[in-house]
This record gives structure tokens, C-alpha cells and sequence, in this order.
């Protein structure tokens, strides 16, 4: 009886504790979602009330005003193109790795696998000097290809893990079948891609550091710089509820996706999970 | 054409974008920061000259950099430890199966990992903001300036930074307790083992490659988020007192001291792969067997 009583009291405690860490998880970003229907004097007021009335212009503002339209428009742009490319050039040279025999197969697999730990912060001033000389700086399109370049360790590494797990019998049919390489390859490489994409997109989505120093031009910025910009802004002219809705824009979409592909993503962890 | 011709057209198809794009803007960065940190580098349109090791020697006798220094020795470690043993300890309790409603723990813990830095940073900004923020309503209008005292304000980027981070090592963590074969448990459970005595004798010894590979990451993550979030959340300040190594090799270099800025990144780029290396040994040992 006593030993039950202690594991009785021992759930009760851990499950406390677990909603207690949830509730520090939900509740700010609930806070964020409540404030931006707020007009700006009921943000100064208590936090936890609600809205009288919900300022829908909070997101109005946010988009026409303070540019976060173009931002997001920008940033969807980047963050597809990134992951065309990122599919492309990972899949091809993930595939050559796992599914051929040739003398460099082990050197180029290891050349690769040196970037894993390469994370922007560290090369995002060498790179903003090569593009400047380069003349690629404040461009979208070669933004997203370094973009891409930068998840290419970690989606071949996922990607390669994936071909070594599944038999050759597939492809040897479909090359049976009369595939050719190309075909074969694209066959079976689709279904296997999508974790490394989940991954691919969380990491476009957000980026910072080298949206940071890669973009000039305002109209050319994505969300996270556009809104870190209107942080500094808002703290001489106070419209704090754009700057809340602009957050939520930022966030619905990594909440849908992450509600949609949630077990893509610890299925990609699983195999690895290395990010930065 | 025969077919070992075409195979290697292909493979050469196959490798050589990647490759080459990987090389211009992977490697070649890379080796820059090692280059141009030996430079007195000012800008785009001047000469750089070679100075030897002097961006070295003024680094450490930089007043500055011995304070981001030692703030990112305090991020690393106050979040590591403490990020790791939350998720260690959310991942032993979920996977016992007591729970119910584990799924929603592990879905909610997760996610701020999936946030951008930028809005966690402002976000959390908000919340220490001690005239409209969620701490006002706890301590009135007394409500400390967290983020403004020098006193306070790392501890504040530290709480930031476990919040995001520790979901997600707990689920790297789940993963690997879920691989633990069920009958180790089961013969435990006939031994009459309680659940402490399974999670130290049979869990522990398990995670054993794991631990160590998050150790690094969780060190290597520190390094590089810390950027965004300090960047974001207080630009270093007040007065320097919230400096990091990657925010300060960031505003020396947007000072157009590009030399002095890549000794900095260079000194933290070392630490870092040092323990890359480390974990590489680690995660690639079984794999390499096989090759």
C-alpha cells in the first residue's frame, strides 16, 4: 500500500511538472496571439485580459505599413526557391554516394560531411565579401542557392542514411523495366526527400544571420530581418500591435507545417538531428 | 555509348553542381575567415595587407573580448547542462507510457525549438519589458528591468535559450529510448526493478553515445544561437555587459575591421570544431565499420 501511495504521488508530481513546462511554452505565445488583436492602449494594461473589441487592423497596419506583406512575400519566394535547389543537388549527390562504387566515392562522401558543423554565423562575413565581389549581394535567387548550399551536409547525410537503408531490388526492377538512371533515381528518391525538405524549410523560414548581411535593399528582406527592424522602430513609435501580428504572421506558418509533418521531423531526428 | 561510360557521365552529372556550389560558398568561406584574419582588412574597395598574427595578439589584449568571452563561457555553461538534464528528464518520464496525454507534452516542449530565433527573441524581449510585459503583471510597477541590468541580463538570454533548446534534445532523446528493446524491461520488471532502478541500470548506459554526441551540440548550438538571440533581444548591451564571441566578431567586422572580426570567428570557429571532431568520432564509429 505504501509503495503505491508513492508512486501515485511520484505521477501526480512528474505530471505537475510537465504542465507546469508546457504552460511556460503555451502561454507566451498565447500572450503573443491575444496582444496582436489589441489595441495599443489595452496592451499597456494587464496582460492577461482580452481584447474588447478585436483590432483586426493590428494585422491591416502590419501588412500595408509596416511592409510585412513584401516581407512574407519574400520570404516564401527564398524559402521555395532554397528548397527547389536544396532537393535537387541534394538528391543527386546523396544518390551517386549511397548507390555507387568509384574511386573518390569516399573522399567527396567525407568533403561533404566536413560542413555538417559549418553553421552560417561562422563563414556570414566571408560570404557577404565573396558576393559583394561577386556582385550576387541583395540578390533573392542566389540568396536562396546559398541557402540551399547551407542544409546540403545535413540533407545528404539524411538522404544517404535513407538509400543505404532501403535494398537495391527496387531500383535493379526498374532498371530491368528499361528506367534509365534518371528515372530510376527520381522513383524512388521522392517519398524519401520530404524529411530533409521539413528540415530544409523550418531552417529557410526563419534564417537570420545571412538574410542579415545578404540583403540590403528593404524591399528585398524577408520576415525575421523586416520584423527585427520593426522591433527597432516600435521602440520610439509604439505600435506594438503590428509588431505582435507581425510575429504571428512569422509563426502560422511553422505552426502548420509542424502540425502537418511533425512525425517527418522526428523521423528525420531520429536518423540524425543535427541543426543549428 | 557502353555502360560504364554512361554510369560515369552520369555520377559526374550527378556530383558536380553540388560540388561545385558546395566549394564557393562552403569551403572557400571556410578558409577565407583563416586567411583574412592574418589581414588588416578595412573593406571592399581597399587593399587588404598582411599583418601576421597581430589581429591575434590585439584580440587578447582586448578588454572586450575577454567579456564576450566569458558571457558565452556562461551561456555554455549554464544552458547546456541545464537544457540536456530538462530533456533527459521530460524524455525518461514520457516514455514510460504513465501518461496519457504524453503526445501533447512532447508535441508542446518541442516547439519552441522550431521557432525562429528572431521571434523568440523578440518575443521574450517583450515578456522582460517592465512596463507592458507578462513580469509587470507578476511584480507590479516595480517590475525589475531584467534585460536592462548588468546584473540580470545574461541570466535572462539563458532562460531564452533553454526554453528554445531543451524540447528539442528531449525529442532527439525519446528517439533513442524508443530504440531500447522492451524486453530489457520487461526481464526488470520480473526482477521486481522500480523505475529509477531501470532508468539508471538499463536507459542511462543506452544513451551513452547520444549524451555525448548532444553534449556537442548543445555546446556547438549555444555558440551560434546565441548570435541571433543576444543580436536580437539586447545588441549586447547594457553597455557591452551582454556581449558574445559571434556578435562581437559580427560588429567588428560590420565596422570594416574584417581582419579582426575573423580572428574572433576563427577563435570560436577552433573551439567549435574541436568538439565537432570529437562528436564526428562518435556518431561515425558504427558506420565506418561498415564501409
Amino acid at each position: 500500500m505504501n509503495k503505491k501511495w508513492k508512486s501515485i504521488l511520484f505521477s501526480l508530481l512528474v505530471r505537475i511538472i510537465l504542465i507546469f513546462s508546457s504552460a511556460l511554452v503555451i502561454l507566451p505565445l498565447l500572450w503573443n496571439i491575444i496582444t496582436s488583436f489589441k489595441s495599443n492602449t489595452e496592451i499597456m494594461e494587464n496582460p492577461w485580459t482580452l481584447p474588447k473589441v478585436l483590432h483586426f487592423e493590428n494585422y491591416v497596419n502590419a501588412v500595408v505599413k509596416a511592409n510585412m506583406g513584401a516581407y512574407a512575400g519574400n520570404s516564401i519566394l527564398i524559402t521555395l526557391f532554397s528548397l527547389l535547389i536544396l532537393v535537387f543537388i541534394s538528391v543527386c549527390s546523396s544518390y551517386a554516394l549511397a548507390r555507387f562504387h568509384f574511386k573518390l566515392r569516399k573522399p567527396i562522401k567525407n568533403f561533404f560531411m566536413s560542413g555538417i558543423f559549418i553553421q552560417p554565423v561562422y563563414i556570414m562575413i566571408p560570404l557577404f565579401l565573396l558576393m559583394t565581389k561577386l556582385q550576387m549581394n541583395d540578390n533573392r535567387g542566389w540568396i536562396s542557392v546559398v541557402y540551399a548550399v547551407t542544409m546540403l551536409p545535413f540533407s545528404i547525410f539524411l538522404l544517404y542514411g535513407f538509400f543505404k537503408s532501403i535494398p537495391t531490388d527496387y531500383e535493379d526492377a526498374a532498371m530491368i523495366d528499361g528506367c534509365g538512371y534518371m528515372r530510376t533515381m527520381f522513383s524512388i528518391v521522392t517519398p524519401l526527400a520530404r524529411p530533409g525538405m521539413i528540415f530544409g524549410f523550418f531552417a529557410f523560414w526563419n534564417e537570420y544571420p545571412l538574410a542579415l548581411v545578404l540583403l540590403n535593399t528593404d524591399s528585398k528582406k524577408t520576415l525575421p530581418i523586416g520584423l527585427q527592424n520593426l522591433m527597432e522602430v516600435q521602440k520610439y513609435a509604439t505600435d506594438w500591435g503590428a509588431l505582435f501580428a507581425g510575429l504571428v504572421i512569422l509563426l502560422v506558418p511553422t505552426l502548420v507545417i509542424y502540425s502537418l509533418c511533425q512525425k517527418q521531423l522526428t523521423q528525420g531526428m531520429q536518423v540524425g538531428g543535427i541543426k543549428g | 555509348m557502353n555502360q560504364e561510360k554512361r554510369k560515369n557521365w552520369f555520377l559526374t552529372f550527378l556530383l558536380l553542381p553540388s560540388l561545385f556550389l558546395f566549394i564557393i560558398f562552403t569551403a572557400y568561406p571556410t578558409i577565407r575567415i583563416f586567411l583574412t584574419s592574418l589581414f588588416l582588412d578595412t573593406g571592399i574597395g581597399g587593399e587588404a595587407k598582411f599583418v601576421g598574427i597581430k589581429n591575434y595578439i590585439k584580440m587578447f589584449h582586448d578588454p572586450v573580448f575577454y567579456t564576450a568571452l566569458k558571457n558565452t563561457l556562461f551561456l555554455v555553461i549554464v544552458v547546456a547542462p541545464i537544457s540536456l538534464l530538462l530533456a533527459l528528464f521530460f524524455a525518461a518520464v514520457l516514455t514510460t507510457g504513465k501518461f496519457k496525454e504524453r503526445n501533447f507534452y512532447r508535441t508542446v516542449l518541442f516547439f519552441p525549438s522550431i521557432l525562429s530565433l528572431v521571434s523568440v527573441g523578440i518575443l521574450w524581449s517583450f515578456i522582460f519589458n517592465p512596463t507592458m510585459g507578462i513580469l509587470t503583471a507578476i511584480f507590479g510597477p516595480n517590475a525589475p528591468a531584467v534585460l536592462g541590468s548588468k546584473k540580470t541580463v545574461m541570466w535572462a538570454i539563458a532562460i531564452v535559450m533553454i526554453w528554445q533548446a531543451a524540447g528539442y534534445y528531449m525529442v532527439m532523446y525519446i528517439a533513442s529510448i524508443d530504440n531500447i528493446s522492451k524486453d530489457v524491461y520487461e526481464a526488470a520488471d520480473l526482477d521486481g526493478a522500480n523505475g529509477w532502478q531501470k532508468f539508471w541500470n538499463i536507459t542511462l548506459p543506452q544513451l551513452k553515445d547520444i549524451l555525448s554526441a548532444t553534449i556537442i551540440y548543445v555546446i556547438n548550438g549555444t555558440l551560434t544561437i546565441s548570435f541571433s538571440i543576444v543580436n536580437v533581444m539586447t545588441d549586447g548591451g547594457p553597455n557591452r555587459a551582454s556581449e558574445v564571441l559571434t556578435t562581437y566578431m559580427y560588429k567588428q567586422a560590420m565596422n570594416a575591421n574584417f581582419g579582426y572580426g575573423m580572428a574572433i570567428a576563427v577563435f570560436v570557429f577552433t573551439c567549435s570544431i574541436i568538439m565537432s571532431v570529437i562528436s564526428n568520432k562518435l556518431i561515425y564509429r558504427e558506420e565506418s565499420t561498415d564501409e
